[in-house]
């Protein structure tokens, strides 16, 4: 806060109206960017904002380790013999839920910008409309394969060993950020929707905590009471984890793998219409 | 352009928004010349900014409809999102980003390459005296610099149309002085400009016609002129060397102005309100007392022409005062207000 008071204080160079004038002469204008392109440059307003904030990172990296070595080891000796032997299983499953709980901070973040002037102007120019929406969600795939290799590294050393190799784990990575990618519209929805920052955090933890605990993340379901197990074995959440887990140990998990791609779409699909219209009226 | 043949910026008919039960904008009329500067001028909660969000394309409108060059502000917004730029009543720029990396990102959102961006932002940020702090976070900006930089991202495309909103509250005089001279600046190049304001003092400096709102509904429209002759002329204020000569220069300027004249607190000094009936400007007024007083040997130290403020047209047209006092070191007589 030192700089505030150091640039308050200073005198303000004069404003130039010469070459004010000069640069106003120009009336041509460029062509109108592509959705790709604005979609991409609000990409990079997001990983501007990690680079002057870099704080934000924590909860990609120590939520994430955290929730890793606290399930391995409370889980681990009483579910499959060994933590050893536990993360075998759990670290593809730990991986999804770690990703799929943090997307929910994009709610907030977009709640956060829209109480600020700078939204009105992107909303004031000419181009594709869900392009900023678009971005703050590319950003944030950053922030989840940051998330991903953080895990895996932590996962690796405390004796995970993917037998799908780089290939099946790459490929596990990818339809979990896909997944994250049409998911996250939920919580552009709500984070334009909601008036508060606290109200989108208190609506999301109530989505996200049934969501992804009720899946069989840690523990197969067949002990699982059969209503429970109905909900579990279609939540999106399951099918995702099934998917990834199968990717990483090297199979082809194509029910799954189509299960979580159906989802995904119907997401996208239901809530980003949803999303955009909220944008346009805001 | 092809539907637009009228030389109006803007033209709405019947604006209407409602918020809840407040109907912030209660039927608004506006007919906006190209290429001027108009000013809205009303108190905080006329109806201001709601008016401009329409316009701009970021609310839209219960009633009623507006067009921005011809094109109709609802159905072709992408029309007329192109022609024009909006400094909002609050910085709209990304406070976390540096002024650099605000202008190139709004150059690569408005079509520009990434040199091109980064090349025209330079130029801007030189020509606003922001080179210094250009690889600085806007949020350690000051309230000067911050509307700079906004008023720089509003013009990166040279628009044909800028809306600002209030842009100097809060600021101090130099600022505000400053950001007058970008204003005009822009506004010699072709670019229409409509200026909302709270300040009277700023619609009298900038604007050519100005509209006064007042609880969302347009109460009169106008140049500045006009505006000011509906609460006469102006006012001649006349200080005489000697303060036993005062009786009779009143009764001197009473007779030949048939006007209220005004005995000053200074001994020396009073003040006489022109009336606009016979059709004299206030110059020739003016010109016409200093000669009687002069045949009637009262002896003029000096003397000086005020124009009526807007502060005293407010008041005559919604019969309440604005509730907000003009900034210190306005342009406006201070003393007409005694006489309102």
């Amino acid at each position: 806060m030192s700089t505030a008071t150091g640039t308050e204080n200073k005198e303000l160079s004069p404003v130039s109206t010469e070459s004010l004038a000069a640069l106003l002469v120009t009336r041509e204008r460029p062509p109108r960017p592509s959705a790709l392109s604005t979609s991409l440059t609000f990409g990079w307003r997001a990983i501007l904002k990690i680079k002057h904030v870099p704080e934000q990172l924590f909860d990609v990296t120590a939520f994430p380790i955290m929730n890793l070595l606290m399930f391995t080891y409370l889980f681990g000796g009483a579910l499959a013999g060994s933590p050893g032997e536990y993360i075998q299983f759990v670290l593809p499953g730990i991986l999804v839920m770690s990703v799929v709980m943090i997307t929910m901070y994009t709610g907030v973040s977009v709640n956060i910008d829209i109480e600020k002037g700078v939204f009105d102007r992107i909303r004031s120019l000419p181009i594709w409309r869900p392009s900023a929406m678009v971005g703050y969600l590319l950003g944030d795939a950053l922030r989840y394969t940051i998330a991903s290799v953080v895990m895996l590294c932590v996962g690796l050393l405390l004796g995970y060993r993917p037998d799908g190799g780089f290939v099946g784990v790459v490929a596990g990575i990818a339809l979990l950020l896909l997944f994250s990618f049409a998911f996250s519209w939920i919580w552009t929805m709500f984070g334009l929707m909601l008036r508060t920052e606290k109200s989108v955090m208190s609506v999301s933890m109530m989505v996200i905590f049934p969501l992804t605990f009720l899946s069989n993340v840690f523990v197969d379901p067949k002990t699982m009471p059969g209503w429970l197990q109905a909900f579990v074995n279609n939540s999106p959440i399951t099918h995702l984890a099934s998917a990834v887990r199968g990717l990483m140990a090297g199979d082809w998990p194509g029910v799954e793998i189509a299960w979580t791609l159906g989802w995904a779409g119907l997401f996208l699909l239901v809530f980003g219409p949803v999303t955009m219209r909220l944008y346009n009226r805001k | 352009m092809s539907t637009h043949t009228s030389g109006l910026a803007i033209e709405t008919a019947g604006l209407v928004k409602t918020f809840g039960e407040t109907r912030a904008v209660d039927g608004v009329d506006l007919a906006v010349p190209a290429g001027t500067v108009y000013g809205v001028l009303g108190p905080n909660g006329a109806g201001k900014t709601t008016t401009v969000k329409m316009l701009a394309t970021l609310l839209r409108p219960d009633e009623g409809h507006a067009r921005v060059f011809g094109h109709d502000v609802v159905h072709e917004a992408d029309e007329v999102r192109g022609r024009v730029s909006l400094t909002g009543q609050y910085a709209s720029v990304d406070e976390d980003l540096t002024g650099t990396e605000n202008l190139v990102l709004l150059g690569r959102l408005l079509g520009h390459g990434k040199a091109a961006a980064r090349e025209r932002g330079d130029q801007l940020l030189a020509a606003f005296g922001l080179t210094e702090a250009a690889a600085k976070q806007v949020k350690h900006y000051s309230g000067g610099m911050r509307r700079r930089i906004d008023i720089a991202a509003s013009i990166l495309n040279t628009p044909d149309l800028l809306f600002l909103d209030e842009p100097t509250t809060g600021l101090d005089p130099r600022s505000r002085n400053q950001v007058w001279d970008i204003v005009r600046a822009v506004v010699a190049q072709g670019t229409t400009v409509l200026l909302t304001t709270q300040y009277l003092d700023e619609a009298d400096q900038l604007a050519s016609r100005i509209a006064v709102i007042d609880k969302g509904r347009v109460i009169a429209e106008g140049t500045k002129g006009e505006l000011k002759a509906s609460v006469g002329a102006g006012s001649v204020h006349l200080r005489l060397r000697d303060a036993e000569e005062r009786p009779e220069a009143e009764r001197v300027l009473r007779n030949l102005l048939v006007a209220e004249v005004q005995l000053e607190p200074d001994p020396v000094a009073l003040t006489a309100r022109l009336g606009t009936a016979a059709g004299d400007t206030a110059a020739d007024q003016a010109a016409k007392a200093l000669g009687e007083l002069a045949r009637a040997g009262i002896t003029v130290d000096s003397f000086s022409l005020g124009q009526p403020s807007l502060d005293e047209v407010f008041l005559a047209l919604t019969g309440h005062d604005t509730g907000q006092s003009t900034p210190p070191g306005s342009g406006t007589d201070a003393k007409d207000e005694v006489a309102a």
